[in-house]
């Protein structure tokens, strides 16, 4: 009898050579969580860098007030699919909320982001479609992709140029053709080109999916994300994003403009086969989408903060994951040792980053990810980046590549 | 020299930076269990292969195959088509 679990013996022994360096990068527990940016770790009260938790949201006030009321009033979960008895009106609001928001005709929530993708690709594309999907994609777009059953052809990270050719190739082979890139890239913080890919766009004629995951509250005249920023809304037809960042909740969306969107409601498999979001969490995300249209302060300060990070590093000398400034700032570093290395050295000085290893990183880069957040204080900032100073200087970096 | 041994030879010196451990390439190689190449770098691989014939490969052909023999079938029918 061959084992199940032979296939995992790789990963074990990986996990025992991370534990054996002292430090337990991928099993990390909060203790208690102070505010969107502390948490006792270990029995130290840490400053977090890495949460993704980019408008600081996840304490405010009426936030809570609202999950609370919501919790009382509706009860602690809705035990049924959206398509039974798991529609609440509520639910129908946050997307009347989100569709006004992202100004699209059309919004429907998922129970995660992960399955947003899933939802949304699978909903789309089918067996007799091709999807062509940016190399770096993140695992829940390969996974939406596999589900939808398309041919699936990948193309070179932000490669318009790339995508261009296999376009060309594939050119008479029938079925739809939908693109799917990223606003901005979750490993590295790099945007997509969309300009660029907009013209191969005109040039060969696809559907187009952006996922704001990480840039929808964040980038853009009115934080719809990249394709607000770029002024480029009117040539992307679907929009996937996430209430796990901006919204400090849990949840997705899928959004657009086409008459036939709600039909996704009947035809995607991530959406009517599964529960939907919990009465305190629909809630919650709700007053978190009205304090982003209220508060377009924090995607200001969250931008000056993402500056004087970024600016810190390179006055470190520090290889950074791309060269314009977001709000994930990732530094790239020689090798799998010296890297969890300093991911312990900087939780033991308190400052939490994310880890972020081979291969689950474009080019095999080690990485220490950081992302900032709005309610961080310039002391918050200065104090990472002194950090970062001391671990380098203690020898751990080698400045890589 | 047949069409399958030049596809064969292409593919090997296209897999050759991916090859760390610098195994005996065969045509039974198994280029991700034997050659202990992750799954990333498999489509990597890939990308190379495609370029270096102007071919699409779609990633669901991958999952079906395995062998550097595999891969030489999935190019050659490919070359044949277009
Ligand atoms: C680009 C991207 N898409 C989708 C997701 C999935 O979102 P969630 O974690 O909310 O399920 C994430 C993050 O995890 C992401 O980085």
């Amino acid at each position: 009898m061959t084992d199940l679990f032979d296939k995992h013996r790789h990963t074990a022994e990986r996990h025992e050579r991370m534990l054996s360096l002292g430090a337990n990068a991928v099993g990390l527990t909060n203790d208690r969580i102070l505010s969107p940016t502390r948490a006792i770790i270990d029995g130290r009260e840490t400053v977090l860098a890495g949460t993704n938790n980019y408008m600081g949201i996840t304490f405010e006030a009426d936030c809570i007030a609202a999950g609370q009321e919501a919790l009382a009033l509706y009860g602690t979960g809705t035990t049924g699919s959206r398509i039974a008895n798991g529609s609440y009106a509520m639910h129908r609001e946050l997307e009347r909320e989100l569709a006004g928001f992202l100004n699209r005709r059309h919004c429907i929530m998922f129970t995660t982001g992960y399955q947003a993708n899933l939802g949304m690709l699978a909903g789309l594309a089918g067996p007799k479609d091709t999807i062509y999907l940016d190399a770096d994609s993140h695992s829940s777009i390969y996974d939406g992709c596999t589900l939808s059953g398309a041919k699936l052809v990948r193309f070179r990270h932000n490669d318009a140029s790339d995508l261009d050719k296999r376009l060309t190739r594939s050119e008479d082979e029938g079925g739809g053709r939908l693109v799917v890139v990223e606003g901005i890239y979750s490993m590295l913080g790099d945007r997509a080109p969309l300009a660029d890919f907009v013209a191969v766009k005109k040039k060969h004629g696809f559907q187009l999916l952006v996922d704001e995951a990480h840039s929808f509250g964040v980038l853009g005249k009115n934080g719809r994300g990249l394709a607000d920023e770029a002024g480029l809304e009117d040539d992307v037809d679907f929009v996937v994003g996430t209430f796990s960042k901006s919204i400090g909740a849990i949840g997705g969306f899928g959004a657009g403009n086409h008459p036939l969107f709600n039909m996704l409601r009947y035809a995607s498999r991530p959406y009517m086969f599964t529960a939907s979001p919990s009465p305190a969490t629909v809630a919650t995300s709700l007053a978190a989408v009205r304090k982003l249209k209220a508060e377009p302060e924090r995607r200001e300060k969250l931008a000056v903060n993402s500056a004087r990070l970024f600016n810190g590093f390179k006055a470190l000398g520090l290889a950074l994951g791309c060269d314009a400034v977001s709000p994930i700032v990732a530094v790239n570093c020689p090798d799998e040792v010296s890297t969890i290395a300093m991911w312990n050295a900087l939780l033991k000085a308190g400052v939490y980053v994310n880890i972020a290893l081979p291969p689950g990183t474009p080019g095999k880069q080690c990485l220490l990810r950081c992302s900032v957040s709005a309610a961080h204080s310039f002391e918050d900032i200065d104090r990472i980046i002194t950090l970062f100073g001391e671990v380098v200087a203690q020898g751990h970096y080698k400045k890589a590549g | 020299m047949s069409a399958g041994e030049d596809t064969f030879t292409v593919l090997c010196q296209l897999l050759e930076p991916f090859n760390t451990a610098k195994i005996a390439l065969k045509p039974g190689t198994d280029i991700s269990a034997d050659l202990n190449i992750d799954s990333v770098s498999v489509m990597d691989f890939v990308m190379e292969v495609e370029d270096h014939f102007n071919i699409d490969i779609p990633l669901n052909v991958l999952s079906e195959t395995r062998s550097i023999a595999d891969l030489v079938k999935v190019v050659d029918g490919r070359l044949v088509k277009g």
